[in-house]
């Protein structure tokens, strides 16, 4: 399945190169052709994130102070870890960021 | 009682408009003191200038004496190239809150302080900006630093808080004091090149509780650095979001989000984030804080109990003291001549900043990969150091030792001159 990620708030230093925007193509993990937030987190763990995980994720969701948007939208707004994704949908994460 | 109570209504209103023409009286000290500045004594331009009168004219909107509750023909002169309507704008009072003074690290990116303030209180600084632009301001100084004890006292003075804060306690704490007293607030932050707005407890909008209920493990900016223009333009546009709410004007960034990527200039606005949480501890519909509890409520143990950025460098088992020397034994050994290699483990952009003359920069992250001969190492406050020293006492380099409280103390105890850049 064909998805933009996209880091930031201080999150994509995490990555290779500190890239912010990811096109990628994540297997789909269930027999009914799906993919759902909680596996795309792991995906990411595994296949994205360099450095510092808990930095990312804590247990099987994002840290505290991560935003998780699917397609602009908060995803607390779409379903959480059961959130489904769609074929070119965007999922931003975004680091609260708390300097002034 | 009720007599009581009468009386002490009337003293209050009584009070109320004593300090009303105080306000009035400094008013008018302060025009009249920017008018010698401006005019050097002379006569004061207190008539419009026949085009703008013309124009207003034209519009039948021509300027009513101050008196009969308009504008004076000296505010109409100051404010009518704002697209602000007469009815808004030039009454009510700023207040600014803050415990600390200017420093010369400031100037870049809180813009409204200048060089002849460093070292004065911040909230002095930003006053006499704000009255250097414009003398009839009124504008309040509160010169402490904004806590639980004391935050709701000073809150409950203004109808709209800005949260121009640094610091994730502090943001928790007026949240939760705007939640209590209902007030709006514009809560904008910034890290590095990046900048986030929203309107937050404002027509069903979240609380900061509600968008992050537990505080998030990230550094601050004195960590990470900024970059000037970015909190300029954060805000600016809270400054915008502040004129919307007092105004009812437009709409407000209520219940959506705005992100300022500064590298890429791109704006991003989250259109839906969640709305006001039923079950939030602090505006939900059982909320568990009180006034009382709130100024109780410990933000800073709160903010920092889940703040693992950093893998503490504690967790090690604590170096052998033969394996640390102090800064001024590094420095006697370094004046002595004595042959040795003095280790830099920071990051290599820090290291091009400033470094120790004649050290080798190795960042910790790829010393083990490089293992030369090395006997000392330092970094910037002594923690990667330490962290580098048991990776090479590992792998063969025994007399390996970090140097205690890497370059603060080394500026602060062997090198004044050396730049403190963190």
């Amino acid at each position: 399945m064909h998805l933009t990620l996209e880091f930031g708030g201080g999150l994509e230093l995490l990555l290779e190169n500190s890239t912010k925007v990811h096109k990628v193509d994540v297997p789909i993990m269930d027999g009914e052709g799906k993919v759902a937030m909680k596996g795309l987190l792991s995906w990411v763990k595994a296949n994205l994130i360099k450095e510092r995980p808990e930095m990312f994720v804590k247990g099987d969701s994002v840290r505290p102070g991560v935003l998780v948007l699917i397609n602009d939208c908060d995803w607390e707004l779409c379903g959480g870890l059961d959130a489904e994704l769609e074929e070119k949908d965007v999922v931003v994460f975004i680091s609260t960021l708390h300097g002034g | 009682m009720g007599a009581g109570s009468g009386r002490t209504e009337a003293i209050m209103r009584e009070i109320a408009s004593l300090r009303a023409q105080r306000d009035e009286l400094d008013s008018r000290i302060r025009f009249f003191e920017s008018q010698l500045r401006i005019g050097g004594g002379g006569a004061a331009p207190t008539t419009l200038p026949p085009s703008l009168s013309t124009k207003l004219d034209a519009m039948g909107a021509h300027a009513v004496s101050a008196a009969g509750g308009g504008l004076s023909p000296d505010m109409v002169q100051r404010y009518s190239r704002q697209l602000l309507l007469p009815d808004f704008g030039v009454h009510g009072s700023l207040g600014i809150a803050d415990g600390e003074n200017v420093e010369l690290s400031n100037l870049h990116g809180q813009i409204m302080h200048m060089e002849t303030y460093v070292g004065q209180p911040k909230v002095k600084s930003a006053a006499a900006a704000c009255r250097a632009i414009n003398s009839s301001v009124k504008v309040f100084d509160h010169h402490l630093k904004l806590k639980a004890k004391n935050a709701l006292n000073v809150v409950r003075q203004y109808d709209i808080i800005v949260d121009a804060t640094n610091n994730l306690a502090s943001r928790y704490m007026l949240s939760d004091c705007c939640v209590l007293l209902h007030k709006p607030l514009i809560s904008g932050s910034t890290i590095g090149l990046e900048g986030q707005l929203t309107v937050c407890n404002h027509n069903g909008s979240p609380c900061y509780r509600c968008l992050f209920p537990n505080p998030a493990a990230c550094q601050n900016s004195s960590d990470d650095g900024i970059l000037g223009v970015v909190p300029g333009v954060i805000g600016c546009l809270q400054a915008l979001e502040v004129i919307k709410v007092a105004s009812r004007v437009g709409e407000p960034l209520c219940g959506r989000m705005l992100n300022f990527d500064a590298l890429s200039s791109r704006f991003k606005i989250v259109n839906k984030i969640r709305q006001r949480s039923s079950s939030c501890t602090v505006c939900g519909d059982h909320p568990d804080l009180t006034k009382d509890t709130f100024m109780m409520f410990g933000y800073d143990s709160f903010s920092q109990s889940s703040n693992s950025s950093k893998p503490p460098a504690q967790s090690l088992n604590p170096l052998p003291r033969n394996a640390r020397i102090t800064c001024r034994e590094y420095k006697r050994l370094l004046d002595s001549g004595r042959p040795h290699l003095l280790l830099d483990v920071r990051p290599v952009h820090h290291f091009q900043i400033a470094s120790i003359a004649n050290s080798v920069n190795i960042p910790l992250n790829e010393l083990k990969e490089k293992l030369p001969r090395l006997r000392d190492a330092l970094s910037e406050r002594g923690d990667d150091s330490q962290v580098a020293v048991h990776i090479l006492r590992e792998n063969g380099f025994p007399c390996a030792s970090d140097v205690i409280g890497g370059l603060e103390s080394w500026a602060r105890e062997a090198d004044p001159g050396f730049p403190v850049y963190w």
